[in-house]
């Protein structure tokens, strides 16, 4: 087991190695060290040596990806590509164009990212397993299909609309809760509750359906058939075999999300002006600020791996049939 | 010529996709005698679903196919001087634009509510007296016929309303006889038992159900036509703009991101993931790595970045650019191409599973035994054996693509913010939301519009995995 999560981390490493590649080569083909000094100074009338200065003071002053006047593996490693993106690896991740500590912004904005994220995923999954199991429970009845309709038309509705629509209605017209903002501790949660709330109702549609699809296939096995010839009763068939049995690909469903919490929703928080990781996220791309969005992306991707890794470990330890080699 | 054709390059992506339509169609009537070939397509025309919602589907792509036939008019020139070349004038149409010139011509000066003949803003209006009065204005054009709309108003529109009701039925009545006269000859029957059949729902497919959804449609289509000669029927915008023009034009950009977005990865994702799966080894370690790494990069983020190297390309070569149209048809494909990116990773993997499974299969290892070559073993037996869930994948990812242009647009990441679309019309809602009293109809409309679509494309969708999927087939 060990010897494995060893394995996959070394995998990784080629993959990170790639991500920054991609993202570096995609900033860096239209914005020049020199554009983003430029930008960044803000002035129209910067003169070259403030601009070689503020590189110099960034480390943007080397070559990109291949230096020439180096000697052996200098070549590759004195330029700002290795340099930048060698500290991504122990986590350091330096100080945005802005002169900000990005780890530090990090480590702050993470909080409220998550929560929103991770109330919007517990409420969610119990919702959504209720009543998806309702739904199997009164399966092809008119109560099934009404569901279905629904689902699927609440499916349909693009999220910005739940946002919207749930703005207007909560904030506007009955003024329960406000717009949008953020407090800090605990006088935060009169922000939280109107996201979390579209988050939830947002995400019934296709959940509710997914796990309403899982639990039929599951119905529809010898095992059930089985339980019933016992003579269990319905509800005992569902809640005692069904929901244990399908509980192993919604887990590992959930599992794979789970590290992803951390980035925030960049819809949500930019709508509902909370400072997490989506917003944060936003605006560095807004101000392309370059080291904030590399950090993010390098951050994401490091998270979405290591999604992979626990889904592969939590298989093992639902499924005792399955074994990591 | 009267007109100079203009082609842009999602107009010809989009003349790409009606060619390899056809050739599917072309296919499709060879498949006819193939049993095992034809038997998913009936599964899908056999439900009663997939039967309404090909109809209202097929609505949709008409007007955006409408909305692609793109050209200049030529100018109007003093006959006499013949010497002076042909001048066009600079504004790109469509013949969208032209069926729908009422719409588009007739401006207000801002915002008016849907059926409104009075503006929604309050303006200083010089009385025939000579003193000033704030009130709100008359329209130029939005039930400009009436003389006192506050009393004629109401009546106007039931009497407009029901003679397109009127009109819509009969010219439904008459081209579904049409129909149903075509199909009596092509089954050699007479026309009265065809029309009986298809009343009661006899025979292999549900056709009422078409039928029904092409007469609600047609009747719809008067009935908008008929109203919107004379009033703005979903208001107009900030700028005075026919919301209604607006939202038929956003059907073009809808569908091309649904579409174009799979179709522009799609040759990448078919040779590397059947690659990947046929010839494992090293290759598939390749693939799969490049595969990995772009799943990883989070897709918004790479969106972002790749729009933002766009803009600063389309600013610094504004002259490569002949108009406006030109640069946000190239930011569309550009949007198409970067979300195809980050959307073909799924199916890659997909379908280098399913070729992993293939290459063992009996008749393949026959053919490698016999001496076939790997290109012929993967066009003849990979290939054709993959495509249901090329299918599956291209109707599945619609909607959700169609839905995330809205929230790009939103993100200022979308399509190009001159570019009609639901996403910005959605964006600029916001703040007619904030306004007092609440300017509504923007949003409404977009979210008319594309709710339909997509609760078609989902609908659709569903029945096609359902009919294609080998999977679900033997459980039914």
């Amino acid at each position: 087991m060990t010897a494995y999560i060893i394995r996959r981390l070394l995998y990784a490493i080629p993959i990170l190695i790639g991500v920054n590649l991609i993202t570096f080569v995609l900033f860096f083909v239209v914005n020049s060290p020199d554009d983003m000094a430029r930008m960044q100074l803000g002035d129209k009338r910067v003169t070259e040596t403030a601009i070689e200065s503020w590189k110099q003071a960034h480390g943007y002053a080397k070559p990109l990806l291949y230096n020439p006047e180096a000697a052996g593996i200098g070549r590759l490693t004195e330029t700002i590509f290795f340099e930048k993106s060698i500290r991504l690896f122990i986590f350091d991740f330096g100080s945005s164009d802005t002169g900000r500590d990005i780890g530090h912004d990090i480590a702050q904005r993470m909080w409220p990212s998550l929560a929103i994220a991770v109330p919007v995923l517990l409420v969610g999954l119990a919702f959504n397993i209720s009543y998806a199991l309702l739904i199997v429970f009164f399966r092809a009845t008119y109560i099934d299909f009404a569901s279905v309709v629904l689902l699927v038309a609440m499916m349909s509705v693009s999220g910005l609309f739940y946002i919207i629509g749930g703005q207007f209605l909560l904030s506007k017209l009955f003024h329960l809760v406000p717009i949008s903002g953020y407090d800090t501790g605990l006088q935060a949660w009169k922000f939280l509750i109107l996201p979390v709330i579209i988050g939830v109702i947002s995400g019934i549609g296709a959940g509710t359906r997914w796990y309403r699809t899982l639990f039929l296939e599951e119905i529809s096995r010898d095992y059930v058939r089985t339980a019933r010839a016992k003579g269990l009763s319905e509800s005992r068939v569902l809640f005692g075999h069904v929901l244990k049995n399908a509980l192993i690909p919604i887990l590992t469903g959930v599992v794979v999300v789970l590290p992803l919490l951390f980035m925030g929703s960049l819809i949500s928080e930019s709508f509902f002006g909370i400072p997490g990781l989506g917003s944060y996220t936003i605006d560095a791309i807004n101000s392309q600020d370059f080291a904030i969005v590399r950090a993010m992306v390098f951050l994401g991707a490091v998270l979405y791996i290591v999604g992979l890794i626990l889904t592969d470990l939590s298989y093992t330890f639902v499924d005792p049939r399955v074994r990591l080699a | 010529m009267p007109l100079i054709p203009v082609v842009l390059w999602t107009d010809a992506l989009v003349y790409l996709l009606i060619l390899l339509i056809l050739l599917i169609v072309g296919f499709a009537l060879y498949t006819v005698r193939h049993e095992h070939l034809r038997a998913p397509w009936l599964r899908v025309f056999r439900s009663r679903v997939g039967m309404a919602t090909s109809v209202l589907l097929g609505f949709y792509v008409v007007v955006g196919v409408l909305d692609t036939v793109h050209f200049r008019l030529k100018l109007d020139q003093p006959a006499t001087d013949v010497s002076t070349p042909i001048r066009y004038a600079p504004e790109v149409l469509s013949l969208l634009d032209v069926i729908t010139s009422g719409l588009r011509e007739r401006q207000e000066k801002s915002y008016s509510a849907p059926f409104a003949a009075h503006l929604f803003v309050k303006e200083a209006i010089e009385q025939p007296d000579g003193t000033l009065l704030r009130d709100y204005p008359r329209l130029v054009h939005g039930g400009a016929h009436l003389d006192d709309p506050a009393r004629q108003r109401g009546l106007d529109i039931a009497w407009r309303a029901l003679w397109g009701v009127l009109q819509g039925l009969l010219i439904s009545v008459m081209s579904l006889s049409g129909l149903i006269w075509m199909m009596a000859r092509a089954r050699g029957e007479s026309v009265g038992s065809t029309r009986a059949a298809i009343l009661a729902g006899r025979g292999p497919l549900p056709w009422r159900y078409a039928f029904a959804m092409l007469a609600i449609l047609i009747v719809l289509i008067l009935v908008a036509a008929e109203l919107s000669a004379k009033y703005h029927i979903m208001g107009t915008d900030k700028v005075g703009e026919d919301v209604f023009y607006q939202t038929l034009k956003s059907i073009r950009t809808g569908l091309l991101i649904g579409t174009l977005t799979t179709l522009v990865m799609l040759p990448a994702a078919l040779l590397l993931g059947i690659m990947a799966g046929y010839f494992r080894g090293w290759i598939d370690d390749v693939i799969q790595y490049i595969y990995t790494t772009l799943n990883s990069i989070p897709g918004v983020l790479l969106i972002a970045a790749a729009i933002l190297l766009l803009e600063v390309y389309m600013s610094n070569n504004a002259d490569q650019f002949a108009s406006l149209v030109e640069r946000a048809d190239l930011r569309l494909l550009f949007l198409c191409l970067i979300l195809g990116v980050t959307s073909w990773t799924g199916l890659c993997r997909l379908l280098r599973g399913e070729s992993l499974k293939l290459r063992e299969v009996e008749y393949v290892q026959a053919a490698t035994a016999l001496g076939v070559g790997h290109v012929t073993v993967i066009t003849r037996h990979i290939l054709p054996n993959v495509m249901h869930l090329v299918l599956i994948t291209l109707v599945l990812d619609f909607s959700g693509l169609v839905l995330a242009e809205a929230v790009l647009s939103y993100v200022n990441i979308g399509v190009d913010p001159s570019m009609h679309s639901w996403g910005n019309m959605i964006n600029g809602a916001r703040l007619e939301l904030a306004r007092d009293p609440v300017v509504w109809w923007s949003l409404t409309a977009a979210f008319v519009f594309m709710f339909v679509l997509v609760l078609a494309a989902n609908l659709f969708a569903d029945v096609v995995r359902d009919a294609f999927d080998p999977r679900l087939r033997t459980a039914l």
